[in-house]
C-alpha cells in the first residue's frame, strides 16, 4: 500500500531535514514543474488527478485553479496561494501531523500549486497553538529560501515566489477561506460574501487561492508520478490516498493514511483497534465536528466525497470522532455546540443568535431543565441555520450533529426531559 | 512605548505587507509574546505604530481569543475541552487543576504564576486529553502526569 | 458595459414588474412598493448581507416550484429573476431573524426614545413575530459617554453593522468600531469620549433601534408624533441641507434630515442637526426695546421674562389685544424715526431670507440698501455669483460632487466650511476605483463589501491646495500647503497645463508650480466629471478666478460634464449677491461722508464683521438706528429700537444655496403674535402713509412683489408652492394624525382646546388635518411616515426609486440657467509669488466646524465642542519664538493685540500663522492680514 504524504513522516522524531527531503525524491516534482511545464500544464494534470479539497468541502482542486484569472486576463500586480493550515475543526489532527511531520513536502506542493496559479507570494495561514509546526514550518522555509527553491528564480527558472508562515491568534472562523483572507490582511476575521470569488477577488483584493494543507501535499506527488498513478491509489472513481483518524474510546486512537474509500468499518475497527473494552460505538461523526453522525448501520459505508452523503453525512475533514456508549449523547452534543456557538464570528443573525439560543437549550435538556417544545424549537434551528440562510458555511455545519443526533438519539432527548435530568451523570 | 525588538520585530513584518494596518494581529502577537498580555497601553502604542487608531486595533485586538487583552500569569496552562478531548475526560482534567492551582477557569493564581485557560481542539484528539503549556504539547493526561507537569514548572521557578 | 440602466423584468409572487436591472431585489422590491423587512441594508450604505432579514424565496424559472432562500440584498435583479415574498417559508424564516434579535433585546419601548419610530418595531410587527420563547437571561452591556449628540444604550443594539459602515466606511471617522466577536459585539468607542466625526448624529438615523439617540432631544423625550414638525433648510452653512425640524411646546426639540436627492441626500453634519439650539437661547429677544426699555403686553409686566425649564424667556401670556398695543408702539416710533430721517441706510445679511433682505431694500430704497457684507466678502461672493452665472461650467450640486471623479480643491477648508461636502468628497474618491470594480470584476455597486474589499480603500484622484492640513488629506491623493496667492498661482498653472493657447505661464516659466500643475491637470484632462472647488474662506479673489479659469480650460477641452463648486460664507450669501447693495464699508462711508442718518441693521450683529473702532464709530456717527434681530447682542445693545425677529424656525421664506439653488423654510414655531419674521416687520415699517397699510401682508405677496422686481429672483416662487396655490384643505398637516390630541399640543399654556393658530404664509396648517400623504409637494414634506413604516426608513415610499428623486421631483429651483449658454473668458490678474517672511507671517483664517458658525455656536450641545481660540503656528516659527504649544504668545495683526495660546501646526505653509475666524471668544479681525507674534515675556 502507498502513502505518499506520509512515507516520510517518523512520529516523535525530528522531520525529514531538506537534505533528507530531497534523498526521498523531495524537490524533483518542483524541479519539472518549473523547467518543463507551464502553468496551465499543471492546472490540467492536476485536474485530470482528481484531486479534491481535503478542507472539508471536497471541490476539485484543479478547477478551482483554473477560475484564477491567467494571461490577459489577469489584473496587473500581486497574486497569492494560501495553505489553509488553521485546522482548528473539533476532532480534526491531520493537517498538524502533515506539518510536523513532513513540513518540505508542504512548501514543495505550495511552490508548485503557486506555480499553476502564477502567485507571486504564498501564506501559510497557521493556527494558534501550534508552536512545534510553526518552528518546523519556518525551519523548512528558510532551508528552501537558501536552496533556491523560494526566493527569485527559483531553480534558476524565471519563475519567483515569496513565502511566509503567518500564524493566526485564534478562532475558528478563521478556517473559512474569505474569513481567513481578511485575517491575513489585518482585519477581523468576517467571511466575505460570494461572488466574488477569491480566485478572482482574494487577498487584498487580488487573485487568491486558499487551498488546505493536505490537499497542498498531494500536488508534489501528483506531479511526480502523474495524474494515473495518482487515481490509482484510490478505491473509488476520485483519486489518491486519504489522511484518516479516529479519536475517542478507541483501543488506539491515530491518524493513517489509506487508500481513498477504505470503509469506516475497516478505520474503527482494524486501524483504530475497535472499541475500547467495555465501551460500545453508538455513533461516530466522520469527518471533525461539523460533520452529521453516522451509526451502527452506515459503517461499511466507505470514506470518501461521495459514499457519506449518501448516508446522510459529509467527509468533511475524515477525522472521526466517537460517541461510545458511556458518554451523554446530549452532552456530547452540547460540547460541539458550545464551541460553534463561541466561534461565531457575529456577522449574520442566524449564527451569532441562533446557535447561543440552541445551546443554552441543549445545556438546560442536559441539567434536567429541559421542556417539552424545546425539541422542536431546536429542529426548527436544524431547518433555519441550514445553507443560504446563514452568511457562512459555519452555522450549517454546527448544526449537522444536532439534526443528526435528533434523528438517531431522541430518546436520550427525551429521557432527560422527562427524567429531568441525565441518566448517564445519575449512574 | 514600545521596546526596540519590539520594533523592529513590527517593522520586519510591516517590509513585506501592503498597509501598515495589515500586521496589526502579527504586531499584536509580538507584543504578547514579550509581555504576556496587551495592555490598553499597548494597544495605544502598537496603534500609533501602525497609523491606525486604538479604535481599529482594538476591534481587531478583542476579536481574536488567543490575544490577550487581560493580564496571564507566567505559566499558561491551556487545558483542550474540545469534544475528543471532554469525551476523554477533559473536564476532570480541569477539575484536578483548578484545585491544585486554588483558581478557576480563567483565573491567575495570586502569585501571577499561572493561568488556568479552555482553550479549543488543539488537533491532539489521538492523544486525548491534551493540554498545552508554555506553548508546549501534552497528551494522554492523567493525574499523575499533570502533577509531574506542575512540578517541572514550579522548579523551573522556586 | 454599464450594470444600471436598462429595464428588466422580473416576477414578485408570480405578477411580472419592470425593475432597472442590475439592482438587487431588495431595492427592487421596495421601489415597487412591497413591504419587505430588512436591517444591514441602508439606501447609502449599500447590501452586506448580515441580518438576513430581507430573505425571499428566489425560484430558478417558472417550473421550479421548491425554491431556495436568499438574502433580496444580495440577490441582482436580473431579466425572468423570479421571486417570492409571501412563500410561507420565507415569511417564516424572517419571523425568525426577529425571534433572534428580540432574544437580548431589552424590550424598553416604553422608555425608549426611538419608540414609535423605530424601525426594529416596524419589522417587528411586519415579520409577525409576537411571542417570547427563550426563557433564557439576556445578555447585557455597559453604555459610553460619547459627548453632547448622542445617546449610547447598547443592550437594545441588534448587531445590524449600520453604525461601523456609516462611522468608518461611508464617512471616514476612525474612532468608533466594533469590538469583540460572536453573540457579545459592541459598537463603541475604544474608550469614552466624545465622537470626533462631525457627521456621527447621523447615527441616531441610520441605526434602526434605540442604540444611538439623539441626546439633546432626550433632555424633553417627545413621541415622533406629538412632535409639531414642518420642512425646512439648514442654515449652517450655504450648502442648504433639507431638513425636518420639530417642535413641541413652542420649542424647537430636534432636526432630522430630509431627503432631497439633489442636495443633502440621506445625511446631515452636526453643525446643522443640532447647532437650530439658537433659537432656544436664553438670549432670545421677545419683547420690542425702545431706548433699552422693553414693551410690555399689558397684563403681563409681572411675570415678564418668566423663563421655562431651561428655555428662552418668555413674556407671560398676554391678550392679543396687549400684544397687538405693543407691536403697533414699536412699529409707530420705528416709522416716526423713518419718516424724520435724511437718509436711512439698510443694513442687511447674508444670513437672513432673500424676503428679509428684499423687505429691508425696498423700506429703504435701493441705492441706500446693503447687504450687510464687508466689501471683502461682498467682492468674493459677488465674484462667485458671476462665475457660477456667467461662466461655461455649472456649478455643481453636492449629488452630483459624489460622482465627481478627479477634484481639485483650491483653499477650502471642507469640513469646517461646508460639512457635507466632506462626505461628498468621500463618495467621489470611491467612484473610479468602484467603476473598475464593477467593469473588471463585475461587482455590482450595491455590493458594499465586495466592492471594499476588492478595491482595499484605493481611492480616485483628489488634489488639495490648502494653507494648513485639513481633513480630507486622508483621501487625496496629493496635498500642498500653500499660502492663499500660491494657491491661485497653482490653479493658474494648472489652467495653462490644460490650455497653453489660451493662458499664459506664470511668470518665470520655470516656476516649480508648473510641475505640481503638470500633474493636476494632466489628471483632470483624462476626467470623465472633474470638479473644481473653491471658496471664499480665504478672503482672495485671485483663487476664486483661478479657479474658474481651471473649470473654463476643462469646459474649452471639450469637458462637457466638469463641475465647479463654489463654497460661499453663509446660508443666503447667494441670495443676498443676486439682490445686489453696497457692502458693508460703503455703507460706514454713506453714514459718515454720506448724510445718512439712520441705520436699520437686520439679523446680523455687525460685531462680527466689524473692528470694534468702526463698530462704534457707526453707532457714533448715526442719529438712529433701528435693528432687527433673535437675540441680545453687542448691536442690539446700541439700538435705539430693536424689534424681535422670527428665526428660521418661526417664520418662511427662502434662502438660495451656493449652487444657485433657491430653497424654501417653513415655519414650524407658531410665533407669538409680537416675535416675526424681519420681511413682517418691515412690512410693517414700510407704509409710507400715516396709517395702518402696510406694504405686503403674506409671503406671497412679498415673492410676488420679488419676482416682478428682480428677474434674477423670479424663480425663487417655484422654490415651494405657496400659500395661495393649496387649497386650504390640502394643507399640509404639520401635526402627524397621530398626535395625542389639540389639546396636549398647548398643554404647556391651557389644557383647554384654543383652536389652531392660522398661517396666512405658507401652504401648512397648524392641525392634524390636511393633504393626504401620497399627495404632498416633494417641497412640503413635514414628516416621514408611511403605513406601516413609522421610523425615517418610510422615505422609500417617498421616492420615484430607493436613492432616486422624490415622488414629483426633487425641491428648489435653480436660479441659473445652463451653463451652454454662458461664454465668460478667462479672468486675469495672477497675483505674484508669496514672499514669506518670517518676522510678519501672513495670518489666513482657519475654521472651526463647531465654533465658527455664531448661530450654532449658541446651541448648548454644540457649544461643548468649540474649541478656545488659539494662534497657529509653524513648527519653525515656534523653533524661532522659542514657544511650545499652548504657551501663550502676543499677536498684533492689524491694529488688534491679542494675548494667545500657540498651537503648533505641523504642515502649515511656511510664512503663514491661523488664526480661528468667528469663534465666541475672537473679535473680528479682517484676514489675511500680516501679523507679528511676540512670545509673551513672564510678568
Ligand atoms: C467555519 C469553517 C471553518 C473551516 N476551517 C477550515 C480549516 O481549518 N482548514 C481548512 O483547510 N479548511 C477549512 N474550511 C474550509 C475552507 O473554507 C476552504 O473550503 C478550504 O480551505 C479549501 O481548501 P480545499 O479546497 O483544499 O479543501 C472551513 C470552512 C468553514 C465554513
Ligand atoms: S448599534 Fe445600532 S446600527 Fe450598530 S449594529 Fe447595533 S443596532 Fe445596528
Ligand atoms: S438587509 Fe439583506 S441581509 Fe440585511
Amino acid at each position: 500500500m502507498e502513502t505518499p504524504l506520509t512515507g516520510n513522516i517518523r512520529p516523535d522524531r525530528e522531520p525529514p531535514s531538506l537534505k533528507e527531503y530531497e534523498k526521498s525524491g523531495g524537490y524533483r516534482a518542483l524541479a519539472r514543474v518549473v523547467s518543463g511545464l507551464a502553468p496551465a500544464e499543471v492546472t490540467a494534470i492536476v485536474k485530470d488527478s482528481t484531486l479534491m479539497g481535503r478542507g472539508g468541502a471536497g471541490f476539485p482542486t484543479g478547477l478551482k485553479w483554473s477560475f484564477v484569472p491567467m494571461g490577459v486576463d489577469a489584473p496587473p500586480g500581486p497574486r497569492y496561494l494560501v495553505a489553509n493550515a488553521d485546522e482548528m475543526e473539533p476532532g480534526t489532527f491531520k493537517d498538524r501531523v502533515l506539518m510536523e511531520g513532513d513540513p518540505h513536502q508542504l512548501v514543495e506542493g505550495m511552490i508548485i500549486s503557486a506555480y499553476a496559479i502564477q502567485a507571486t507570494t504564498a501564506f501559510i495561514f497557521l493556527r494558534a497553538d501550534y508552536d512545534l509546526a510553526e518552528k518546523r514550518l519556518k525551519r523548512a522555509v528558510a532551508e528552501a529560501y537558501e536552496a533556491g527553491y523560494l526566493g527569485k528564480n527559483i531553480m534558476r527558472s524565471a519563475y519567483s515566489l515569496e513565502m511566509y508562515v503567518h500564524v493566526s491568534a485564534g478562532r475558528y472562523i478563521c478556517g473559512e477561506e474569505t474569513a481567513l483572507l481578511n485575517s491575513l490582511e489585518g482585519k477581523r476575521a468576517i467571511p466575505r460574501a460570494r461572488p466574488p470569488f477569491p480566485q478572482v477577488s482574494g487577498l487584498f483584493g487580488k487573485p487568491t487561492v486558499v487551498d488546505n494543507v493536505e490537499t497542498l501535499c498531494n500536488v508534489p506527488h501528483i506531479l511526480a508520478n502523474g495524474a494515473e498513478w495518482y487515481k490509482s491509489l484510490s478505491l473509488t472513481a476520485i483519486g489518491g490516498t486519504k489522511m484518516y483518524g479516529v479519536s475517542g474510546r478507541v483501543n488506539r486512537p491515530g491518524w493513517w493514511e489509506l487508500p481513498m474509500g477504505t470503509t469506516v468499518r475497516e478505520i474503527v475497527e482494524v486501524h483504530a483497534g475497535g472499541m475500547r473494552p467495555g465501551y460500545a460505538l453508538r455513533g461516530l461523526l466522520p469527518g471533525g465536528a461539523s460533520t452529521d453522525f453516522l451509526v451502527e448501520q452506515h459503517l461499511d459505508t466507505p470514506m470518501d466525497f461521495t459514499s457519506i452523503p449518501k448516508v446522510g453525512s459529509r467527509m468533511g475533514t475524515g477525522t472521526m470522532i466517537i460517541l461510545d456508549g458511556k458518554t451523554c449523547p446530549v452532552a456530547f452534543v452540547l460540547n460541539l455546540l458550545k464551541f460553534f456557538a463561541h466561534e461565531s464570528c457575529g456577522w449574520c443573525t442566524p449564527c451569532r443568535e441562533g446557535l447561543p439560543w440552541v445551546a443554552r437549550i441543549v445545556k438546560a435538556i442536559e441539567e434536567g431543565q429541559g421542556e417539552a417544545r424545546d425539541l422542536s424549537v431546536l429542529e426548527e434551528h436544524c431547518v433555519a441555520l441550514a445553507p443560504g440562510r446563514t452568511f457562512c458555511a459555519l452555522a450549517p455545519g454546527a448544526v449537522e450533529p444536532l439534526q443528526s443526533a435528533l434523528k438517531y438519539f431522541r430518546e436520550d432527548f427525551e429521557r432527560h426531559i422527562k427524567e429531568r435530568g441525565c441518566p448517564w451523570r445519575a449512574a | 512605548m514600545l521596546s526596540d525588538t519590539e520594533r523592529q520585530e513590527i517593522d520586519s513584518e510591516i517590509r513585506h505587507a501592503p498597509a501598515k494596518s495589515a500586521v496589526a494581529i502579527d504586531a499584536l502577537k509580538i507584543v504578547q509574546r514579550e509581555r504576556g498580555w496587551i495592555s490598553g497601553d499597548a494597544i495605544k502604542d502598537i496603534a500609533r505604530h501602525l497609523e491606525m487608531t486604538p479604535d481599529e486595533l482594538d476591534g481587531v485586538a478583542t476579536f481574536y481569543n488567543r490575544i490577550f487583552r487581560k493580564p496571564v500569569g507566567r505559566h499558561v496552562i491551556e487545558v483542550c475541552d474540545s469534544i475528543s478531548c471532554w469525551v476523554m475526560g477533559s473536564d476532570s482534567i480541569k477539575d484536578i487543576l483548578a484545585r491544585r492551582l486554588g483558581v478557576g477557569e480563567g483565573g491567575t493564581t495570586p502569585d501571577g504564576r499561572f493561568t488556568l485557560l479552555p482553550v479549543d481542539c488543539l488537533g491532539a484528539c489521538h492523544r486525548a486529553p491534551a493540554a498545552v503549556v508554555d506553548g508546549e504539547l501534552h497528551g494522554e493526561l492523567d493525574e499523575a502526569k499533570l502533577d509531574e507537569m506542575l512540578g517541572e514548572l514550579r522548579a523551573k521557578e522556586p | 458595459m454599464p450594470l444600471e440602466g436598462r429595464v428588466t423584468t422580473i416576477y414578485i409572487d408570480n405578477l411580472p414588474y419592470g425593475v432597472k436591472d442590475g439592482q438587487n431585489l431588495l431595492q427592487a422590491s421596495l421601489t415597487l412598493g412591497f413591504n419587505l423587512p430588512y436591517f444591514c441594508w441602508h439606501p447609502a450604505l449599500h447590501s452586506v448581507g448580515a441580518c438576513r432579514q430581507c430573505a425571499v424565496k428566489v425560484f430558478k424559472d417558472e417550473s421550479d416550484t421548491r425554491g431556495r432562500l436568499a438574502m433580496g440584498c444580495m440577490t441582482p435583479a436580473t431579466e425572468g429573476t423570479r421571486l417570492s415574498i409571501e412563500d410561507p417559508e420565507a415569511k417564516a424564516f424572517r419571523a425568525g431573524v426577529i425571534e433572534w434579535l428580540m432574544l437580548n433585546h431589552p424590550h424598553d419601548c416604553p422608555i425608549c426614545d426611538e419608540g414609535g419610530e423605530c424601525h426594529l418595531q416596524d419589522m417587528t410587527v411586519m415579520s409577525g413575530h409576537n411571542y417570547r420563547r427563550s426563557r433564557f437571561r439576556k445578555r447585557t452591556h455597559l453604555n459610553q459617554n460619547l459627548g453632547p449628540f448622542l445617546n449610547h444604550e447598547m443592550n437594545r443594539c441588534i448587531q445590524c453593522y449600520r453604525c461601523v459602515r456609516f462611522y468608518r466606511d461611508y464617512s471616514g471617522g476612525r474612532d468608533f468600531n466594533v469590538f469583540a466577536s460572536h453573540d457579545s459585539v459592541y459598537f463603541g468607542r475604544y474608550e469614552d469620549g466624545a465622537l470626533e466625526s462631525p457627521f456621527s448624529g447621523n447615527l441616531v438615523e441610520v441605526c434602526p433601534t434605540g442604540v444611538f439617540t439623539d441626546k439633546p432631544f432626550k433632555e424633553h423625550p417627545t413621541r415622533k408624533w406629538d412632535l409639531q414638525t414642518a420642512p425646512s433648510v439648514c442654515t449652517g452653512c450655504s450648502l442648504g441641507c433639507n431638513i425636518i425640524v420639530a417642535e413641541r411646546y413652542g420649542e424647537v426639540r430636534r432636526v432630522l434630515n430630509r431627503y432631497n436627492a439633489d442636495v443633502n441626500r440621506y445625511f446631515l453634519c452636526d453643525r446643522g442637526r443640532y447647532g437650530f439650539d439658537f433659537v432656544n437661547s436664553q438670549r432670545r429677544l421677545r419683547l420690542p426695546l425702545v431706548d433699552g426699555r422693553e414693551l410690555v403686553p399689558e397684563g403681563s409686566a409681572t411675570q415678564a421674562l418668566s423663563a421655562t425649564e431651561g428655555g428662552s424667556p418668555r413674556p407671560a401670556p398676554a391678550s392679543s389685544e396687549a400684544k397687538g398695543a405693543v407691536v403697533r408702539r414699536a412699529v409707530a416710533r420705528a416709522r416716526d424715526i423713518l419718516h424724520g430721517s435724511r437718509r436711512a441706510i439698510g443694513i442687511g445679511s447674508p444670513r437672513a431670507s432673500v424676503e428679509s433682505n428684499y423687505a429691508l431694500r425696498s423700506l429703504v430704497g435701493p441705492d441706500n440698501f446693503c447687504d450687510g457684507m464687508t466689501s471683502g466678502e461682498h467682492r468674493l461672493v459677488g465674484m462667485m455669483k458671476d462665475i457660477v452665472a456667467s461662466g461655461p461650467v455649472r456649478s455643481l450640486s453636492l449629488a452630483e460632487v459624489e460622482r465627481a471623479d478627479v477634484v481639485l480643491v483650491l483653499g477650502e477648508d471642507v469640513v469646517n466650511t461646508a460639512p457635507l461636502l466632506d462626505l461628498a468628497l468621500r463618495q467621489a474618491v470611491r467612484t473610479r476605483p468602484e467603476a473598475v470594480a464593477e467593469q473588471l470584476l463585475r461587482i455590482p455597486l450595491w455590493d458594499d463589501r465586495a466592492k471594499r474589499e476588492a478595491t482595499q480603500g484605493k481611492q480616485g484622484p483628489l488634489f488639495v491646495a490648502t494653507p494648513y492640513p485639513v481633513s480630507i488629506d486622508d483621501i487625496a491623493v496629493k496635498s500642498y500647503r500653500l499660502s492663499p496667492d500660491d494657491i491661485a498661482r497653482l490653479a493658474q498653472a494648472v489652467a495653462y497645463a490644460i490650455d497653453p493657447e489660451g493662458i499664459a505661464p506664470l511668470v518665470g516659466a520655470a516656476d516649480p508650480l508648473h510641475v505640481v500643475a503638470e500633474t493636476i491637470g494632466g489628471s483632470l484632462g483624462l476626467a470623465a466629471r472633474p470638479l473644481v472647488i473653491a471658496g471664499a474662506s480665504l478672503g482672495s479673489e485671485a483663487i476664486l478666478r483661478a479657479a474658474a479659469n481651471v473649470a473654463t480650460a476643462l469646459a474649452k477641452a471639450g469637458k462637457k460634464d466638469a463641475g465647479l463648486f463654489l463654497v460661499a460664507p453663509e446660508a443666503n450669501s447667494m441670495g443676498s449677491a443676486l439682490l445686489g447693495g453696497m457692502s458693508l464699508d460703503e455703507a460706514l462711508e454713506a453714514v459718515r461722508t454720506g448724510g445718512a442718518d439712520t441705520v436699520v441693521v437686520v439679523e446680523n450683529d455687525l460685531t462680527s464683521r466689524l473692528k470694534e473702532a468702526s463698530f462704534r464709530a457707526l453707532f457714533d456717527s448715526t442719529k438712529h438706528s433701528i435693528v432687527l434681530d433673535f437675540f441680545r447682542n453687542r448691536t442690539t445693545e446700541l439700538a435705539e429700537i430693536v424689534l424681535p425677529v422670527a428665526t428660521f424656525a418661526e417664520s418662511s421664506g427662502t434662502f438660495v444655496n451656493n449652487e444657485g439653488r433657491a430653497q424654501r423654510f417653513f415655519e414650524v414655531v407658531n410665533p407669538d403674535e409680537i416675535v416675526s419674521a424681519s420681511w413682517k416687520w418691515l412690512g410693517l415699517l414700510s407704509g409710507r402713509g400715516t396709517g395702518e397699510e402696510i406694504a405686503w401682508d403674506t409671503l406671497d405677496d412679498i415673492i410676488a412683489r420679488i419676482s416682478e422686481d428682480l428677474p434674477a429672483l423670479a424663480a425663487i416662487g417655484s422654490a415651494a408652492p405657496g400659500a395661495r396655490d393649496v387649497p386650504q384643505v390640502h394643507r399640509v398637516p404639520r401635526d402627524s394624525h397621530r398626535v395625542s390630541g389639540r389639546t396636549a399640543n398647548v398643554a404647556s399654556l391651557t389644557v383647554h382646546e384654543p383652536p389652531p393658530p392660522r398661517d396666512l404664509d405658507t401652504p401648512l396648517s397648524y392641525s392634524m388635518e390636511g393633504s393626504p400623504r401620497g399627495r404632498i409637494p416633494s417641497s412640503l414634506i413635514a414628516r416621514i411616515w408611511a403605513p406601516r413604516w413609522n421610523s425615517v426608513q418610510a422615505l422609500t415610499r417617498f421616492q420615484e426609486e430607493v436613492g432616486g428623486p422624490l415622488k414629483g421631483g426633487d425641491p428648489g429651483a435653480l436660479l441659473f440657467g445652463p451653463a451652454s449658454d454662458r461664454t465668460r473668458a478667462y479672468f486675469d490678474g495672477v497675483p505674484e509669488a508669496f514672499a514669506p517672511d518670517p518676522r510678519r507671517p501672513l495670518a489666513v483664517a482657519i475654521r472651526h466646524v463647531f465654533g465658527s458658525e455664531p448661530l450654532s455656536a449658541l446651541s448648548r450641545s454644540v457649544s461643548e465642542r468649540i474649541p478656545s481660540r488659539y494662534v497657529g503656528i509653524t513648527p519653525d516659527a515656534a523653533r524661532s519664538l522659542a514657544v511650545a504649544d499652548g504657551e501663550r504668545v502676543e499677536v498684533t495683526v492689524r491694529d488688534l493685540r491679542m494675548e494667545l495660546p500657540v498651537r503648533i501646526m505641523a504642515g502649515l505653509a511656511e510664512g503663514l500663522c491661523a488664526l480661528p475666524e468667528g469663534l465666541p471668544d475672537m473679535p473680528y479681525v479682517g484676514l489675511p492680514a500680516p501679523a507679528g507674534i511676540l512670545k509673551r515675556t513672564a510678568p
